[in-house]
Formats: C-alpha cells, structure tokens, sequence
C-alpha cells in the first residue's frame, strides 16, 4: 500500500478536555475517504490538529513518509464555509488567487499567468460568470465553489475538506462530487468531513468511523455497516432495513 | 464696523494659519491621518477595533512614567514609554483572555480603565514634580499638535511613513490574514507572526498619534475612517486608500480649526472633522449607505405595487 496520510497516537484537546484520544489510521494514495461521526466528534478538529491548525497534544503524523513542514505545498486545506467572513470586500477571483499566494511568493503581486490559472479553476466549478461577483453577492454553494476553485488551483497532492456538502444546493453538490471524483481519477488523496450518513456509501470508496476516536475505518462496503455506524453514533441511530435500502434516522 | 473687525481678526488667523510651523504640524498629522486609517482597515476585519481604544489608553502610564525617569520631554523617549505599557497592556489582554474565563472584550475594557486610571495618577505625581507643570504633558489626554517642535513632527512621519509602508508591501498578506488566517496559515503564511506585526504596527500607530490626538480620542482615528470608506467600496485595496484618505483629510482639517484659537486641543476637532466624514458616507455612500438603500426599497415596493394594484399590502410599516 502506498500510504499518503499516517496518523499514529493522536490527541487533541480544547482548553483541558480531550476531544480526540489515540486517533490512529493511515490512508491509502488515490482513495476518497469520508470522515463520518456526530455532532461534537472530533472530525474537523482531526483535520485542524493533522494539518497542525489546531496543535494536537501528542501524535505523530506524516503525509507521503514525511513531516508536514516539508511537504506544506502538496497539502490543500478547504476550512468550513462558515469560517470566514464573507462580508470581506472581494471578489470570486480574488478568493481563487489566494490559492496560489504560497506559488507567487510574499510580497510579489499576481501576474496574468496566475489570473489565467484562477480562471480555469473557477471554470472547472461552473463558476466563469462569477469571477468579477462580490463574494457577499454569491449563494452558499456558490461560495463553496469558489472555496473548491482555489483548491484546485493549489494542485496539492492531498486535499482536507471541512463539511464542502453542508447546506449547498443539489447542483454544488453534484459539481463538488465530479470534482473529487476527477481528483480522485488524478491519482490525489481526499479526505472529507461528511455529515449526510445516506450519501456516504454513493460518494467514498473508504471510510473513517469517528467519535472520539477512530471507531472504524476502511473500504466503505467492508465498514459501513450497522454495528459500526451504531457504535459510532451509540444509541442517537435507529436504521431500519427496507428492501434493499437503508434507511436511518437520528434521534 | 464690526463686521469688519472680525473680518480683520479672521485675516489675522488665516495668516497665523499658514506660518511655517502649523505647516509643519498639519504635514504630521496629515500622515498620521494616513497610517491610522490604514491600520484601521485591519483593525475592522479583526474585529478589535476596541483593542485600539484599550492600547491608547494603556500607553498612557508609560509616557508618564518615561518623563519621570528622563525628567525632560524627549518625543523619542516618551514614544518608547508608551510602546512599551500599550505591548504591556496587550500582552496582560492576550494573557487574560487564555488563561481564564474572563473574555476578550472584558479583559480590554479592564486594561483600559485600569492602565488610564494609573497613568492619571502618575500624571499628577509627574505635575508636582519640579518642572512637571511645565511639562505639557496633559497634553497627552486630548492631544495638542500645536506644541509639537519640528523634531517631533520628523519623528513622528518617519515611523508613520514606515507603518504605511509596512501595510502597502504586505497588500496581499494582510488581505489573507484578514479573509482566511487558517488557509493563510496552511499555504506557509504564519499566522502568529502576522499576529505580532499587526500588534506592533497598531501599537506604532497609536503612541506616535497620541501627542497629537491624546490618548482618548487616538482610537477613533482609526475606527472612523474604516467604517466611512467601507461605504463606498467593495474592494479591500481601495478601502485601504479612501479610509487613509479620509484620515489624512481629518488630520489637516482638525488641526486647522484647532489652530485657530488659543490652546485648543486637536484630537477633538479631528473626530469631528472625520465624524463629518463618516455621517457623509452613512446617508451618501453608494454601499449600502441609508439613502441609496430608501430609494432601492421605495423603487422595488412601487413595482410591486403596480404590478397587483388590487393587493391590499399586509406589511405596511416602514414603506412609504
């Protein structure tokens, strides 16, 4: 296995209580992996603590048989939608730009070349006929689009995502999904906190069961399944089996 | 005959206006005008734009406590003083805030009100003492540009014209920090360093206005030209360059006025002049403000109305 992503031993605190015990997991280069846990789980603390955004405690972790510091540019981080002000007095394209800020280097001012590459990444999220759009003017998906486009402008290798599907309409959702596929098919590694259980088996070919700490993780069709998800989710989950289809409802 | 007396009184001043050395005191505040409003920009997206309020305030103490030490009033010195108590007071905010439930606002509107209360207190210490009276340095509560000498005038723009400078090269940096310090933080940008060079450029920014504009008003500075110029414009840079503009602007009207009667403090009338700004922009400016917002919403209700005219409107409060 050509391993893209290693965890070993991690914890993570807020203030002095542990939100993320002994997480520990590796993932494989060229898969599309899911994080799937409840509400208050750990998962996008997880991210922050891999990516050293939110310093864990303890733990080690290498990304391609390296430390982060080393291999920072080959790693993409899309935050949470909700994490940014998007009252900010900017545009689309500018957003998409900032994805290369770390390839123009600091201090320097973005060329056409740079322009040009922001413009196919907002492009490739159908989003040309936005570019020059105040971004306090663009919907929820379309602010997530341009959050995707300047991910893909930073052709990273690997690529943490923070819920990308929440509250965005069926048309971003369907786009973001050919994107990571598309991805996927590059050879990149993606990691995304996911919060919709339905969906899950359609979208991941792994997964990594939550709460806390890693309560499973694997091929989607070989984890993904009732106990997991029970013991994951403890007593919140009834699923109940109708025909071929699953359904499950939160309590 | 009186008429023209305050005519003749009104050429009088005009003269006195344009001696050397107020063209000197406005060149400064003119300046600082421009850095304040630039550092303002940043300030408002941080949303700290209280953290101005509390450092102005903090620096106080230290001005007081420099002249004690030196026993004479050196620009140079008393500037180093009150950078030091506004980091003092920064840090005892940043401190506060980490290691105990007490939140960020809080924890400032302590610092400040603790911090002034000292530098008060020392401020009468320093009057009894021999030469203190004389020393001017009330001035540092509403602030004086009149009593700056041109040594002080030439301090001053060289540290203002550093921190515009500082702000202009870092365009892009700061416009990532503001927007998205996690992302920055993940493309290699550091987030703690841009962190303590913002702090370091409010604290400059602060202590070289206070002797113009005093430690109560300096705040305002740089709180009111961000929010007029964010009127105006839906892009960072030019905000940067209205919201200076409009500091500088304030700089050398406030100073003006305030030169034109005797021992008048500057840092109210400078407010005044940016507060004229401000209201400006809140009825006139073409985002959002409250006058091209009315004529929007009475534009849309009449076509409304005169696409069903039948309709009885069910809300009916604030339409005309």
């Amino acid at each position: 296995m050509n391993v893209a992503l290693k965890v070993e031993q991690l914890s993570a605190a807020y203030r002095k209580t542990l939100v993320l015990e002994d997480v520990q997991f590796e993932v494989e280069k060229g898969s599309l992996t899911g994080i799937v846990g409840p509400n208050g789980a750990g998962k996008s603390t997880l991210i922050k603590s891999i990516l050293n955004l939110h310093p864990p405690v303890i733990g080690k972790v290498s990304f391609f048989g390296e430390p982060l510091k080393n291999v920072k540019r080959r790693i993409s981080y899309v935050p949470q939608r909700g994490s940014v002000d998007w009252d900010f007095p900017t545009n689309a394209l500018d957003v998409v730009l900032m994805g290369l800020y770390g390839q123009i280097g600091w201090f320097r001012r973005p060329s056409r070349k740079h322009r040009m590459l922001a413009l196919e990444a907002l492009e490739k999220m159908g989003m040309t006929e936005y570019a020059d759009r105040q971004i306090n003017q663009l919907s929820g998906g379309q602010q997530q689009r341009v959050f995707l486009a300047r991910a893909l402008v930073q052709n990273a290798d690997i690529y943490f995502m923070d819920e990308p599907l929440a509250g965005v309409d069926a048309t971003t959702e369907k786009k973001i999904m050919e994107t990571l596929n598309e991805l996927k098919k590059q050879g990149k590694t993606v990691l995304v906190v996911h919060h919709d259980l339905q969906t899950v088996e359609d979208y991941f070919d792994h997964v990594l069961l939550l709460n806390r700490t890693v309560i499973a993780h694997g091929k989607t069709e070989e984890i993904f399944h009732e106990q997991n998800i029970e013991r994951a989710y403890g007593g919140k989950l009834h699923i109940f089996r109708r025909g071929e289809e699953n359904v499950l409802t939160l309590q | 005959m009186e008429a023209n007396c305050i005519f003749f009184e009104g050429v009088r001043k005009m003269s006195l206006l344009f001696s050397s050395n107020l063209q000197w005191v406005m060149f400064s505040t003119m300046i600082l005008g421009i850095a304040a409003g630039a550092i303002g920009c940043l300030s408002y997206f941080r949303r700290q734009n209280l953290l101005s309020d509390a450092l102005a305030h903090a620096a106080l103490p230290g001005v007081v406590v420099a002249f004690l030490l030196i026993g004479e009033k050196n620009m140079l010195v008393l500037i180093a003083g009150a950078a030091g108590s506004a980091l003092v007071g920064a840090f005892f905010i940043q401190w506060i805030t980490t290691s105990s439930r007490i939140k960020e606002d809080t924890a400032m509107g302590m610092i400040l009100s603790i911090f002034y209360g000292a530098g008060i207190m020392l401020l009468t210490v320093a009057n009894r003492t021999a030469g203190g009276n004389q020393s001017g340095l009330d001035t540092f509560i509403f602030g004086q540009a009149a009593s700056m000498v041109r040594h002080d005038v030439i301090t001053m723009a060289v540290l203002a014209l550093v921190v515009i400078a500082i702000v202009t090269l870092a365009y892009k940096e700061w416009k990532i920090f503001l927007f998205d310090p996690e992302f920055a933080n993940g493309i290699g940008l550091s987030i703690k360093g841009m962190n303590i060079l913002y702090t370091l450029l409010l604290v400059t920014t602060i202590v070289i206005g206070i002797q113009a504009v005093g430690v109560i008003l300096m705040a305002a500075m740089m709180i009111i030209p961000a929010v007029s110029s964010r009127y105006w414009t839906q892009n960072f840079g030019r905000m940067l360059i209205l919201s200076s503009l409009f500091g500088g602007l304030s700089g050398v009207f406030g100073t003006l006025i305030s030169a034109l009667g005797k021992g008048w403090p500057t840092g109210p009338f400078v407010i005044l002049v940016s507060a004229c700004f401000f209201l400006f922009s809140l009825f006139f400016g073409k985002e959002k403000g409250l006058l091209v917002v009315y004529w929007k919403r009475k534009g849309q209700w009449k076509k409304l109305r005169t696409a069903s005219p039948d309709v009885t409107p069910l809300m009916t409060k604030g339409v005309k």
